[in-house]
């Protein structure tokens, strides 16, 4: 199962592989398919789809018709309705966590690569001890007792994510601090903040936008299996990960109903690292630099 | 090499400590009042008082911090109030159960991934290695969870070939032990090839494009002595990292798989203690989880500096 | 006598994003058993080049074209477990590098040994008493307690020495040095070079040394090939080359050499300009933008390697220099 240490693997290769066809077919699928479900997801409440919500006892576990496109589930619900109020949820907890950690993560691993000494090995230190902590425990122990909520979960997937960030903004920092451009800011007086904002954050933002990318695709699978236990989203709220533990009981009679959601979840995370992979290959900071 | 292991053990000793901090502060801080808590409907404002200061609760933070951990370098992590079992012996009965699966996870990835790994390293670029490198990438965005009821649905409920749940000790019944591990073993084994093979196959790229792999070849030996003793040999540094972070990773990764298929391990142990808010057995796990991963990336270390005698003489 | 080794009209190409690029431009050349070629020229001339298409050892994008006989079979057609079993045993190679031409997380006694067992079907104690005997010829002191050692626990000079005991190990009829002291301190250099020289004698052995210094030749080849963007330009006994060479290039060659007889401060004659494009081949020879004799026939066609006075004596010249009275284009 993919981790949010993500960047660690692909640092320690000898030779990092680069993806021949840099935007082919594959990239704009995946774009595509993004594009479809954000749209969907961002229009929900005005689609002409059916209530999520609406039971029908009477039409349990049916299967496709005209009425219900993909069926319903185990409680005569539309599937097809709750599939896209699913994605609201999964790209919402998917979408704003990873922020949390480029932000703060981004801010930390600038700041460290560029000033170095002691702040840096305090804040590189630090982060190497919330490494220490398998992300999964330490999400769910957090959670259990700071309640399930929405939020909740978004602040704590977000700062598990914190220490990954840092590292690619570090390490980026720590490429482009030697650079020409960087000394000669210098060299014409500069001051810390502007040589940060104006000269290495531009270059850095963009192998941290790569980064996101892969930290949605993360952060999406971790609350899925959150949910999937049932340890994340809080019930009723559904998302993918829970439609999918919902899906588990009814295996026997009725498997699409744990294989759509997790179709839909697949994909969506297939597409994220793929676009997340194809950018980060081209944003590399030691290709080049704005 | 002794003054290297001892300075590297030396080097973890303020993580471990580090990371016991934040376990307690963890389970500390986080709101609710315990006594209130494990009462429950029994909690009157004696009792509650009475609790607080049995356990100690009415003491200051930092007290508290150092007396657990006082206790804990004694051997004694606590008793949960729950089940009065002790945090070790909680600990000690689920362990072999996490650690069969994990040893078991592992050794089919590897069993998947070096072999795949070698034969696209050796024939790069071609049909068998962008369908290999394509399913793996593929794999990587398919989170375990789904593997397992992919697999369950397959193995369980179609075929009825293997059980969906269930547990034996091995003890008992080898054979049917083998049987209940071999779905959650394979869940994850599924989960772990692809990262394993990436970074073989990426390394062993690299390694065949050396100067001593010409020469090798110059020197007439058989391809197969080429590719395996020449090129996996310093190809297998990253590989022995990459191992030893995953099975590090494993030990809170069991958690999932342990929770669908049942397995009395470690992990649901945790969940369990989160349900229950057991927060002696909370903290307790979460530290010899936590202590535990750091110990694991020591280890890769020193194997580290077995396979490349490099770093054995403070050379490279 | 028939040749150990001819080269026949090899050629070597390589795509490249920026156009073909032609490593090796038609070049023959031959050496007998027992004798040693020196091939010279600068880096880019196709030297390195040409010694990996000897070896077949080309990347794999390529592409070879003519013949490569050696003992009397063309390695360019022969199969793969026939060259392999030819490899390290009858034709053997030492790289420039010895760091990076030895394994280094295999010690010097699997390498060595693991040659010897390949080709010699010798049993492991044979093997290693051979690889004692091999280090001791190389002259490394202590043998026996090297073969459990690793590559980087040897100095540089040693790396290159256990390198040639490999290459030596199985009683090779050809050995290609390639560039062998390029990478080792000056006061080394002599020692390989006399050390290579000896054990060629001893055993009879033919060798081609490639290098970019002439002075490495001197003295040590018995034949001369100097090479220029990818074709042999003046081929000749080393003797003649050096008291009367033909070629503008071999001349500015040796001028490059600093001598000891010169004055201080004197500035070395260093030959301008750079080597061609190889992906833009000029349509005159190759060398005219470079030499100093340059006149209008030599920007419009490519001049051939021929010989006139004598026959063994062959440039690639339109105004060949030293010529005696009376002979010359």
């Amino acid at each position: 199962m993919a981790t949010l240490e993500l960047s660690m693997q692909d640092e320690t290769t000898a030779a990092p592989v680069r993806r021949r066809r840099k935007l082919g077919l594959l990239f704009w699928i995946a774009s595509v398919w993004l594009a479809i479900i954000l749209t969907l997801a961002i229009l929900a409440p005005i689609l002409p789809i059916q209530n999520p919500v609406d039971m029908d006892m009477l039409e349990r576990r049916a299967a496709f018709s005209g009425e219900h496109w993909l069926g319903t589930d185990g409680l005569g619900r539309d599937e097809f309705a709750r599939l896209i109020f699913g994605a609201r949820v999964s790209l919402t907890v998917g979408l704003i966590a990873p922020m949390i950690g480029l932000t703060l993560g981004g801010a930390l691993g600038l700041l460290a690569g560029y000033f170095r000494g002691r702040f840096e090995t305090v804040v590189v230190g630090s982060m190497d001890v919330l490494l220490a902590f398998p992300p999964l425990i330490f999400a769910l122990a957090v959670v259990a007792y700071l309640g399930q909520s929405i939020p909740n979960l978004t602040v704590i997937l977000g700062v598990l994510g914190v220490p990954a960030f840092m590292r690619v903004a570090r390490a980026a920092t720590l490429t482009l601090a030697r650079r020409e451009f960087v000394i000669a800011a210098e060299a014409l007086g500069a001051s810390h903040a502007r040589i940060l904002l104006r000269e290495l954050l531009p270059n850095v933002i963009l192998p941290l936008l790569a980064f996101f990318l892969l930290g949605v695709a993360v952060t999406i699978v971790v609350e899925g299996a959150l949910s999937f236990l049932g340890l994340g989203v809080p019930p009723p709220v559904a998302s993918w990960g829970s439609m999918i533990g919902e899906g588990r009981d009814s295996l026997d009679v009725a498997p699409r109903l744990a294989f759509l959601p997790a179709a839909a979840l697949f994909l969506t995370v297939l597409a994220f690292n793929l676009v997340g992979d194809t950018m980060r290959a081209l944003t590399d900071p030691r290709q080049g630099a704005l | 090499m002794l003054t290297f292991v001892v300075r590297r053990l030396l080097a973890i000793l303020p993580v471990l400590l580090a990371v016991s901090l934040l376990t307690f502060l963890i389970a500390s801080l986080l709101p609710g009042d315990l006594a209130y808590v494990i009462l429950g409907d029994q909690a009157t404002p004696e009792n509650v008082a009475a609790l607080r200061r049995d356990m100690g609760l009415d003491q200051p933070l930092w007290w508290r911090y150092l007396s657990w951990l006082g206790h804990v370098l004694q051997g004694d992590l606590g008793r949960s109030f729950r089940t009065g079992q002790t945090v070790l012996q909680a600990v000690a009965e689920r362990i072999p159960v996490s650690l069969q699966l994990m040893l078991m996870a592992e050794c089919i990835g590897l069993a998947i991934g070096v072999p795949v790994a070698i034969a696209c390293a050796a024939r790069a670029g071609g049909a068998f290695d962008r369908f290999i490198t394509g399913s793996a990438f593929a794999m990587l965005s398919m989170p375990s969870f789904l593997v397992a009821i992919l697999l369950i649905y397959l193995f369980a409920v179609e075929l009825h070939w293997l059980p969906a749940t269930g547990y034996v000790p091995f003890t008992e019944e080898p054979l049917n032990n083998l049987r209940f591990f071999v779905l959650p073993a394979l869940t994850l084994a599924l989960a772990e090839w692809p990262g394993i093979m990436r970074v073989l196959r990426s390394d062993m790229i690299a390694t065949l494009q050396e100067d001593y792999i010409a020469l090798a070849k110059a020197k007439g030996l058989k391809p197969a002595r080429i590719l395996f003793v020449h090129a996996l040999k310093p190809s297998s540094l990253t590989l022995v990292t990459v191992t030893g972070i995953n099975i590090g990773r494993l030990l809170g990764g069991t958690l999932i798989v342990e929770t669908i298929f049942a397995l009395p391990g470690i992990g649901r142990l945790l969940v369990g203690a989160i349900y229950t808010r057991d927060l002696v057995i909370l903290q307790g796990v979460v530290l010899l989880v936590a202590c535990g991963f750091v110990i694991v990336n020591f280890i890769v270390d020193m194997l580290y500096a077995v396979l490349d005698p490099r770093i054995r003489h403070g050379h490279a | 006598m028939s040749a150990l080794l001819t080269i026949e009209d090899v050629a070597v190409e390589l795509p490249t994003p920026r156009g073909n690029l032609r490593a090796v431009d038609h070049v023959d050349l031959s050496l007998e058993a027992g004798r040693t070629l020196g091939i010279v020229g600068e880096s880019g001339c196709g030297k390195t080049m040409l010694s990996r298409a000897v070896l077949q050892l080309l990347p794999k994008k390529a592409r070879l074209s003519g013949r490569v006989m050696f003992d009397g079979e063309d390695l360019v057609r022969l199969d793969a477990e026939r060259l392999r079993r030819l490899r390290g045993r009858d034709l053997a190679v030492v790289f420039q590098d010895p760091m990076t031409s030895l394994n280094p997380v295999l010690t010097i006694g699997t390498q060595l040994m693991e040659t010897i067992q390949e080709h010699l079907e010798l049993d492991a104690p044979a093997a290693k008493k051979r690889s004692i005997e091999l280090l001791a010829a190389v002259g490394i002191p202590a043998p026996e307690q090297r073969l459990a050692q690793y590559p980087h626990q040897c100095s540089g000079g040693m790396r290159q020495r256990i390198a040639i005991a490999i290459a030596l190990s199985c009683e090779p009829k050809l050995l290609i040095a390639d560039e062998p002291t390029t990478a080792l301190d000056v006061t080394i250099q002599a020692q390989i070079l006399d050390l290579l020289a000896r054990e060629q004698r001893r055993r009879h052995m033919a060798m081609i040394i490639i290098t970019h210094d002439l002075g490495v030749v001197a003295g040590r080849a018995d034949e001369v090939a100097v090479m220029y963007a990818g074709r042999v330009v003046e081929r000749a006994p080393t003797q003649a080359l050096f008291k009367r060479m033909h070629m503008p290039y071999t001349e500015a060659l040796l001028a490059a050499i600093p001598k000891l007889e010169t004055a201080p401060h004197t500035p070395l004659p260093a030959i301008s300009g750079r080597p061609p494009d190889p992906t833009r081949p000029l349509k005159g020879c190759s060398f005219a933008p470079r030499c100093r004799y340059a006149a209008g026939r030599c920007h419009e066609a490519k001049p051939e390697l021929k010989g006139a006075e004598m026959p063994d004596h062959l440039y690639a010249c339109f105004h060949p220099i030293h010529m005696a009275e009376g002979v010359g284009a």
